[in-house]
């Protein structure tokens, strides 16, 4: 039952994010779709993901999204609905996808369980896990943000000096 | 050392909040319907009509002259001048003022109108709580609100009214004098010439 | 008698659970405790205006409120029966429905954040394993909450104040979370009913509270730091300055919405303070071994109203900081310092208890801020203004 609601409003939104004219709406849309995802991730007993996906999703990304939007055009000067012939042929991939996903899943061997084994999978564990077996991949990944960042920062800088 | 200042700034504001219950001095703000500052002698919000002696209807010193209403820059006066005449407070026979209004919420406190009579007959009030729920009628003051003693203007201005006092005794002084002179003219007609141009000259003015 | 003191709330909600129809049990078990928050916290609410124009007042030599009721005790109500009855103007060419979201939302998401605080001993909504990293996941969704304020309203001034409101707390969120980490590190936990427990004991008569380790007590300053950037308050009231963009994102607000955003400002205070009492000061276990025997909810509101006099205090002290100031002070201060702050914390749990853990970690905190200090204040000359235009 509530698994319904809260999947009807994250499909909802996410319609909505791709339908709505006013680029900032459908943000919005898309950050209710996110919020909507981290509710079910909350109902299947997965605290960590879920907390995480609103703290990272809502919190950061769509903001990001929103200054993204914000700072490069002007968001009230939508184009109208257009339904071309690219849109129609990727709307048939994405079906022929969606279907092919489907009938994998529906007839491979994972999904014969019944009950699937649930693993138990507390915040201290997620925490061993992340810093003794995938310390190394952690650290690597930490690395390449650390890298990113500052390379954003040069950029931020070196357009400075110029401007000037 | 960063943060030196803030602490600073802390001791100086927490010194503030205590001082401020033990210390009245500190507290700057009057607490104002309970509270008053004395007001200046200078100060000045509202005209008012004087009158000498104990009944204001026969006292005012006003004549109904209406050069107050021609002068009034935002025009918040209004007089109608009596048809009659009436005694007035030493028993002379005057002109009146039969309606005499002041719209509170126009007038302007310039003062022009007190500075235009020529009988000392409008001053100004230091009263400045005018306030009214009646926004029309209230605020349109009468013959009977606008009037006051001279003993009032006395109070509120010493400095001044001891010298419209001074003034006016001196004017009536003048008066008496020239009404005694005429009177003992009438009494000696034997001396016509000497007194007659004098006293002629003065009937003139 | 001392024990049921301290459970009264808990026995009173058993009690009352226990006497209702079984089908409302499960419902009203959930239902009580929010109701106690909503009310708890809605009544600091009002105090804590009262307490906060009063303070100010008295900071400037001032009376401030003294007209409505005994020393002006009742202006709160007098307040509220003021902003429940004005008009509610939304601009023509406001966006409605984003218009009239974004205050429900924002106090929507204030008053959950406070299901993970726990207020007294077993006096929390919902225990939860990660705890402070739902109170962090809700807290950044106000953020988009004054986004959609700022942005609804189509106001000049209420949008620069949403993108400085966002730039700040996104900034200083950063630190916030690096100065927590260091608790969860020691705590082992994340959940904020197990982080209290360990702080719960005392050596002597002193308390085992993290702030009095060297990482926990410049963790605690850098918490607070971050956590009055993070509820705009003053000195970090950049996005609601008045007298340079007048009210920021809630410009366009009026009436019972302009309440609604008050009171989620300062319900994410409250909050903040809350998390930055449960990390640093014990929650609600007692400041000395022998004041065990007072109720431990009364120690939690003691020490919440305690924060909230020093976030008055500070309001009144401290100017309004540029924005480059702002942004200088977090990434070239508060974020070194968090890190390092992260390191001593490390330090401090693989070194030996004594006195020589004591004086490196001191070490460790000290002079990273004597020369972060020294850094941050190089370009800090004090001289005549030049003008380049206007002479």
């Amino acid at each position: 039952m509530l698994f319904t609601i809260f999947a009807t409003i994250t499909v909802a939104g996410a319609v909505a994010a791709m339908s709505l004219r006013n680029l900032v709406h459908s943000v919005l849309a898309l950050t209710l779709a996110f919020a909507g995802l981290a509710v079910v991730y909350l109902q299947l007993g997965a605290q960590f993901i879920g907390l995480a996906q609103i703290l990272v999703y809502v919190g950061a990304v769509a903001i990001l999204i929103v200054f993204a939007i914000l700072l490069t055009r002007d968001a009230e000067a939508t184009p109208k609905f257009i339904v071309d012939r690219s849109w129609k042929s990727s709307g048939a991939v994405a079906i022929a996808s969606f279907g092919v996903l489907a009938w994998a899943i529906h007839h491979s061997a994972a999904s014969r369980h019944a009950v699937p084994p649930q693993p138990e999978a507390t915040m201290q564990q997620i925490g061993n896990g992340l810093m003794m077996r995938f310390a190394l991949p952690l650290e690597i990944i930490g690395l390449l943000l650390t890298a990113a960042l500052i390379g954003a920062v040069t950029i931020a800088i070196h357009e400075k000096q110029e401007t000037r | 050392m960063l943060g030196e200042g803030i602490a600073k700034g802390l001791v100086e504001t927490a010194r503030n909040f205590f001082g401020s219950y033990f210390t009245k001095d500190r507290l700057t703000t009057v607490q104002y319907p309970e509270e008053r500052l004395p007001q200046f002698e200078a100060a000045r919000n509202f005209p008012f009509l004087v009158y000498d002696g104990g009944d204001w209807q026969a006292g005012l010193r006003c004549v109904g002259c209406q050069i107050c209403e021609k002068e009034c820059p935002p025009k918040c006066i209004y007089i109608e001048k009596s048809k009659d005449k009436k005694p007035d407070a030493v028993g002379k026979l005057q002109f009146y003022p039969a309606v005499f209004n002041i719209d509170v919420s126009v007038c302007m406190s310039c003062q022009i109108c007190v500075e235009v009579c020529p009988f000392e007959a409008i001053k100004m009030d230091t009263e400045f709580e005018l306030s009214t729920d009646d926004r029309f009628g209230g605020l349109l003051w009468d013959k009977a609100q606008l009037a006051k003693s001279n003993e009032h203007y006395r109070k509120i201005h010493p400095t001044e009214a001891a010298e419209v006092d001074a003034r006016l005794a001196e004017e009536k002084a003048k008066v008496d004098a020239k009404v005694k002179a005429a009177a003992e003219n009438k009494t000696t007609p034997t001396s016509p010439g000497a007194v007659q141009p004098g006293s002629g000259a003065s009937s003139t003015q | 008698m001392v024990e049921t003191a301290d459970q009264l709330f808990v026995i009173l909600q058993h009690w009352l659970v226990g006497h209702a129809p079984a089908s409302l049990r499960s419902i009203l078990s959930v239902l009580l405790p929010v109701i106690a928050i909503l009310v708890v916290f809605g009544l600091l609410f009002a105090i804590t205006t009262i307490l906060e124009r009063k303070g100010l007042g008295r900071i400037q030599n001032r009376y401030g409120p003294n007209r409505t009721g005994p020393f002006g005790v009742l202006q709160p109500i007098a307040d509220a029966i003021k902003s429940l009855t004005k008009e509610d103007v939304v601009p023509q060419a406001a966006d409605k429905i984003v218009h009239f979201l974004a205050p429900v939302v924002l106090v929507l998401a204030a008053f959950s954040i406070y299901a993970v605080m726990p207020v007294g001993r077993n006096m929390v909504l919902a225990n939860l394993d990660a705890g402070v990293l739902y109170f962090f996941a809700v807290s950044s969704v106000m953020e988009l909450t004054i986004f959609m304020a700022g942005w609804s309203s189509r106001n000049k001034y209420s949008l620069l104040g949403a993108m400085r409101a966002i730039a700040q707390m996104i900034s200083y969120e950063v630190p916030l979370i690096l100065a927590s980490i260091t608790v969860i590190m020691a705590a082992g936990s994340m959940s904020t009913v197990t982080i209290v427990e360990k702080q719960a004991g005392f050596t002597g008569i002193l308390p085992h509270w993290f702030v009095f380790t060297p990482w926990g007590f410049a963790g605690f300053i850098l918490f607070m730091i971050a956590a009055t950037a993070e509820s705009n308050r003053s000195p970090f009231d950049l996005p609601e300055g008045e007298s340079e963009i007048i009210a920021g994102y809630y410009i366009e607000y009026s009436g019972f919405k302009f309440a609604l955003f008050f009171l989620g400002e300062y319900l994410g205070m409250f909050a903040i303070s809350g998390l930055g009492i449960t990390l640093f000061l014990g929650g609600w276990s007692a400041p000395l071994s022998f004041l065990t025997w007072l109720p431990s909810y009364l120690w939690f509101f003691a020490k919440l109203l305690a924060m909230i006099v020093v976030f008055i205090w500070i309001r009144g002290t401290l100017p309004r900081m540029r924005t480059d100031q702002l942004m200088n002070f977090a990434w070239k201060f508060m974020l070194p310092m968090t890190l390092l702050n992260l390191v001593t914390a490390g330090v401090w749990r693989f070194l030996p208890g004594g006195l020589l853990r004591w004086l490196v970690c001191s070490f460790l905190v000290v002079v990273p801020y004597v020369l972060l200090g020294r850094g941050l204040m190089q370009g800090w000359k004090l001289e005549k203004r030049v003008y380049r235009f206007a002479e």
